[in-house]
């Protein structure tokens, strides 16, 4: 069975212009990750800014083409799609973005975001069909359409505005969404809400989420599995439950310790010291979560902040070591562990049970 | 902890626009102690920075602090002359605005933005002081003393930010005003950047006043949280007793919808939305969201009243002669 959406060994890079031609920035180092029709999943990609989320969201999406690799739709290369299947692709893989204050035009109403859809893909064959779908899609956000439509976006919250963008989505009935930061530019008390409802996409209408964040809680709470990735490189992935519980990679526990618990009792950050970035680099020269650059890869990317840094990592990348059924991890720490037979990060995940 | 550095009094600023005064600010009061760390959370549009801004003067038209009162040490700020309160700002009480890394001038050098500081408040140095004390503050704040000839765009979010807090304490101010210091950084940078903060305020001996809508980072940065909504504290107390007894419903109710790490579980929104300060509901501000609300709190606006020694909650359900309440048996259930 074709997948739905594949990258395959993704690669991105970029260039830093005519000065700096060997010295390309690596947005995305050889990722491979597999969306199939069904079931339909859960898959959270976090990293910090620099680690390319974004740029894999936008390859995913179509946005921006592979330096190397491919990104296919029902198995034809992204760049090879005829305009039938490009029509279809832009119905079935839809997106939301992380700033509901900016993706609307503020002199329009709401309807306006909503009826945009329907004409285009011709959804309804009259305007109170239009108007019926639109309803249903707001009532299954949480939504209730008397209250949202006819106003003006700043007449809503951000968690409204947020939870608008998913009933969009959802008119097209899309079989794959791409949420990129939907809730990190909304107040604490209102991310619940669209955490829900985009919950309630997948459980109720079958549509897979690739949800991309760097907040690690929310994260755990929407999805099944997580990749986690650093300057571009996948770091761990796997199991949402064992990465998160007991995270292996010592960035994922650098991530996981700095989180600031709302518990007054438990100490924040962790034990180890982990060396400060700024103490002995500037921004754009790689350490501290950005990108880093085309030379100077070999080696754990990690190595000058890992507390628990042994030679080898300076010099041998990492493979991606399987320790359980369900994870694998790039760090030597975890030699002992067979390789992973495959990069497809696809085979390392766990099934829903259903 | 004894001394009381910084008095707010019934603190009242509003915004006037076309549909009449926006009640930003409420009346709001407390006091904050020498070395203390205080936390003010709330979501967007309860006040919060709008209540910073005011302790440093800065509210511009069309708002306006339209009473109460800030005494910091002896000093009632608000009635101090325009030129005397410049200079008060920075030397004594400082900012680190909400985005503060993009409030660095992009063009200057770390070095000038610091420098610019020092003449504006009259310090007199010869050059190579100047050059020696701007290094030691920047290492201080764990930056490299290389930083002071960067340009902003040459350092990273957290970097910046480690900047705007060197700029912040060059003066060593007594309180430290920071509005969402770390809201659009990274964990692990947030983490260095309050590590940061914490450290100069200890060495400072200063007190930390803190803003914020995140009650994880409340529970681990600051002693004492002030929680507000629509203008109004409504709770205060501990960090400790806030977390293990909440008592206000949207106290209760804001950490309900905190996604957790060790559970999944449907997190719970807050039903409803902030009222609209224009017109805000008559009584208790939160009634028309309140899941306990009564007939009392629709008419009745409830005051800020001690409970224990250190908690204090702006609540009918826990006044003394709330009706139809028992309040042993709430806090047995």
């Amino acid at each position: 069975m074709t997948a739905l959406l594949e990258a395959r060994h993704a690669t991105k890079l970029f260039g830093r212009g005519i000065l700096h031609r060997s010295n390309s920035l690596v947005a995305l180092d050889d990722l491979s990750l597999r969306i199939e029709e069904a079931p339909p999943t859960i898959t959270a990609i976090v990293g910090e800014s620099g680690s390319g989320k974004t740029t894999f969201a936008r390859l995913m999406l179509g946005l921006t083409e592979p330096t190397s690799g491919e990104i296919c739709y029902r198995g034809v290369d992204m760049r090879q799609l005829d305009s039938e299947q490009r029509r279809q692709f832009l119905r079935e893989v839809q997106v939301i973005f992380q700033d509901p204050y900016e993706v609307y035009n503020p002199f329009y109403r709401i309807d306006h975001v909503l009826n945009e859809p329907i004409t285009n893909f011709r959804l309804a064959k009259s305007k109170a069909q239009g108007r019926a779908l639109i309803e249903e899609a707001l009532e299954s956000v949480g939504l209730r359409p008397a209250e949202t439509l006819g106003r003006y976006p700043h007449q809503l919250s951000g968690g409204q505005r947020q939870r608008v963008m998913v009933a969009r989505a959802l008119l097209l009935r899309p079989r794959v969404i791409i949420a990129d930061e939907p809730v990190s530019m909304i107040d604490a008390s209102l991310r619940a809400t669209v955490i829900e409802s985009l919950r309630n996409l997948n459980r109720r209408f079958g549509i897979s989420l690739i949800y991309i964040t760097h907040d690690l809680t929310t994260a755990y709470q929407m999805s099944e599995n997580i990749v986690v990735l650093y300057r571009g490189a996948v770091a761990e992935a796997g199991d949402v439950e064992l990465v998160v519980k007991d995270p292996q990679h010592p960035y994922t526990r650098l991530l996981i310790g700095s989180i600031p618990r709302p518990d007054p009792k438990l100490a924040w950050g962790l034990k180890e010291q982990v060396p400060d970035p700024a103490h002995h680099s500037v921004a754009g020269s790689g350490s501290g979560g950005g990108a880093g650059n085309g030379i100077g890869r070999q080696g754990c990317l990690f190595a000058d902040r890992c507390p628990s840094v042994l030679p080898i990592c300076r010099t041998q990348t990492p493979p991606f070591y399987q320790t359980a059924p369900h994870r694998a991890t790039a760090c030597h720490l975890y030699h002992d562990s067979p390789v992973a037979e495959t990069k497809q990060l696809s085979e390392i995940f766990i099934a829903r049970a259903e | 902890m004894n001394s009381i550095v910084l008095q707010v009094r019934d603190l009242r600023v509003h915004y006037y626009t076309s549909q009449g005064a926006v009640q930003a600010v409420n009346g709001v009061s407390f006091d904050l102690h020498a070395g203390e760390r205080l936390g003010l959370v709330g979501e967007s549009g309860s006040g919060k920075s709008t209540a910073a801004l005011a302790l440093m003067r800065l509210i511009r038209p069309p708002g306006k602090i339209e009473g109460g009162q800030v005494l910091l040490d002896d000093l009632s700020l608000l009635e101090l002359p325009e030129e005397r309160m410049r200079q008060i700002r920075l030397a004594k009480i400082a900012l680190v605005a909400q985005g503060a890394m993009n409030s660095l001038n992009p063009v200057t050098r770390v070095r000038r933005q610091i420098e610019d500081a020092l003449r504006d408040h009259d310090v007199k140095l010869t050059p190579n002081e100047r050059r020696e004390w701007i290094g030691e503050l920047l290492q201080r704040v764990g930056l490299p003393r290389t930083a002071a000839d960067m340009y902003p765009h040459e350092l990273s979010g957290g970097m910046k930010q480690r900047a705007c807090i060197a700029i912040a304490i060059c003066l060593r101010p007594k309180v430290i005003i920071a509005d969402e210091p770390t809201s659009a950084l990274d964990v692990v940078v947030q983490h260095q950047v309050m590590e940061t903060l914490e450290k100069m305020r200890a060495e400072l001996g200063a007190s930390v006043i803190l803003i914020g809508h995140d009650m994880g980072l409340m529970a681990q940065a600051v002693d004492r949280l002030g929680v507000m909504y629509a203008g109004d504290l409504i709770e205060t107390g501990t960090i400790e007793e806030l977390f293990s007894e909440p008592l206000h419903p949207y106290t209760r109710l804001l950490m309900a919808s905190l996604p957790s790490l060790e559970r999944k579980e449907a997190a719970r929104g807050i039903p409803g939305l902030m009222p609209s300060l224009l017109n805000k509901p008559k009584g208790c501000p939160f009634h028309p969201r309140c899941p306990e609300a009564f007939d009392r709190c629709k008419v009745e606006t409830p005051h800020l009243q001690t409970m224990r020694t250190k908690h204090a909650v702006a609540c009918h359900l826990h006044a003394p002669d709330a009706v139809g309440v028992n309040l042993t048996a709430r806090e047995a259930a």
